[in-house]
């Protein structure tokens, strides 16, 4: 793989597979401790920026493809 | 494992004394259905005997017992009683819209589940003996951990197979043996106080404990259970995250560090990665590649929630009327306290 592969998975996480770098505003690498990762995407982890679970106890709803802005 | 179990009863009795001597046909009971084939001692005790010859084999046991025809034969009439049992209790979900629907079909079983939290309690109320007996429960599955998923490997092929794997090499560290779950999960016992040695535990555990375990083995052991194996590891991994933040919570309130938690926090983090694989690139995979696999997945998750949930019932039950949820007892003070007092 040589480039990052970002998956965003139905009312889950971001996961990122490939060479990526994680940083903060700052610039500074934030360690994932792991080659694929799972950002949080709803918000509520406590772990954040990385994916802990509680999506599921918030019950987040979100769609794997990108959301249409005349959806309705 | 440092010595053979104690039997419980008729068959494994048979089997325990049969094993103990070098490989011979075996002449034992047929076995009588019992009236909870999903807890009985006899009947979970003496198949978890029999699918230890798969795993690390047991101490003093003749490593040819693994394929005596005659063990076998008793075996499979120990699992066609298991079998009978788990499809009484066990209704088929119904299935998803479509293979990409695998995931939603998945949560929507695990959402069905209505058994008490273990992990809730443990991260408010238990005790540190009670804390002490879920771990000892637990490292019946958990000192082997993925070991029992891992005989679908050679089964899958293509993009399920690439995704099984993902998961498994986090489950085996990736390379390093220090990491391996089963040994954060032997680092944490030994932190407790407990004996983390393979199947120290075994003669305390119910029944009911057994099964959960069984059920992975019957699973992994049979190819036709292949589906059922993916969708059992599927839903393991989609309901771990949450769980194990309760879990490690317990332990910090219970005053425990680092090396106690390292285990379940690190199933935290894995977990919320793996739940994404497994749901929809493993089990949503292979529905995709074998239409007609996609009953036997939703099953195996099924199955995962029903016995877990008979598990927990009859343990949070015992912690209730103030009694162990072991068979017998951890004997007193045999777990550490720890060294930190609690804040
Ligand atoms: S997306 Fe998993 S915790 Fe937010
Ligand atoms: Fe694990
Ligand atoms: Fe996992």
């Amino acid at each position: 793989m040589d480039e990052a592969r970002i998956t965003s998975y139905r009312d889950g996480p971001l996961l990122v597979r490939g060479p990526f770098r994680l940083e903060d505003q700052d610039g500074t690498a934030i360690d994932a401790g792991r080659d694929t990762i799972a950002l949080c995407r709803c918000g509520k982890s406590r772990t954040r920026p990385f994916c802990d679970g509680t999506h599921r106890l918030v019950r987040f709803r979100a769609p794997s493809g990108a959301e249409s802005r005349h959806a309705g | 494992m440092l010595v053979l179990p104690q039997p419980r009863g008729e068959i494994s009795e048979a089997i325990l004394a049969a094993l103990a001597r070098s490989v011979h046909p075996l002449a034992a009971p047929s076995p009588a259905v019992p009236i909870d084939p999903l807890s009985d001692e006899d009947l979970q005790l003496a198949l978890y005997c029999c699918y230890e010859l798969h795993y690390r084999g047991l101490p003093g046991v003749a490593d040819e017992w693994e394929w005596e025809p005659s063990l076998l034969a008793l075996r499979r009439d120990l699992e066609a009683c298991f079998e009978a049992a788990l499809t009484a209790a066990v209704p088929r979900p119904p299935p998803p819209g479509g293979p990409d629907q695998m995931d939603l079909a998945l949560r929507a079983v695990a959402d069905a589940d209505d058994a008490p939290s273990v992990a809730r309690y443990v991260e408010r109320h238990a005790t540190v003996e009670q804390l002490l007996e879920l771990v000892a429960h637990r490292s019946a599955y958990q000192l082997k951990e993925a070991d029992p998923h891992s005989w679908a490997l050679p089964r899958l092929h293509g993009p399920p197979k690439a995704a099984i794997v993902q998961i498994q090499t986090d489950e085996y560290g990736n390379g390093d043996p220090a990491r391996i779950h089963a040994q954060l999960f032997a680092d944490a016992m030994d932190e407790l106080g407990l004996d983390a040695r393979y199947g120290a535990y075994v003669d305390h555990l119910p029944g009911s404990t057994l099964a959960t375990v069984n059920l992975m083995s019957l699973l992994g052991l049979h190819r036709r259970w292949r589906g059922a194996l993916v969708g059992h590891l599927a839903l393991f991994e989609m309901e771990s995250s949450v769980p194990n933040r309760r879990y490690a919570s317990g332990l910090r309130r219970l005053g425990y560090g680092e090396r106690a938690t390292a285990f379940f926090d690190e199933h935290v983090t894995a977990d919320a990665v793996h739940e994404s694989i497994a749901a929809v690139d493993l089990a949503g995979g292979l529905a995709r590649q074998q239409p007609a696999l996609t009953g036997d997945i939703l099953w195996g998750a099924a199955t995962l929630v029903a016995l877990d949930g008979r598990a927990a019932r009859q343990m949070l039950e015992a912690w209730e009327d103030g009694a162990s949820s072991l068979r017998i007892a951890l004997p007193a003070g045999r777990g550490a306290t720890p060294s930190s007092a609690p804040s």
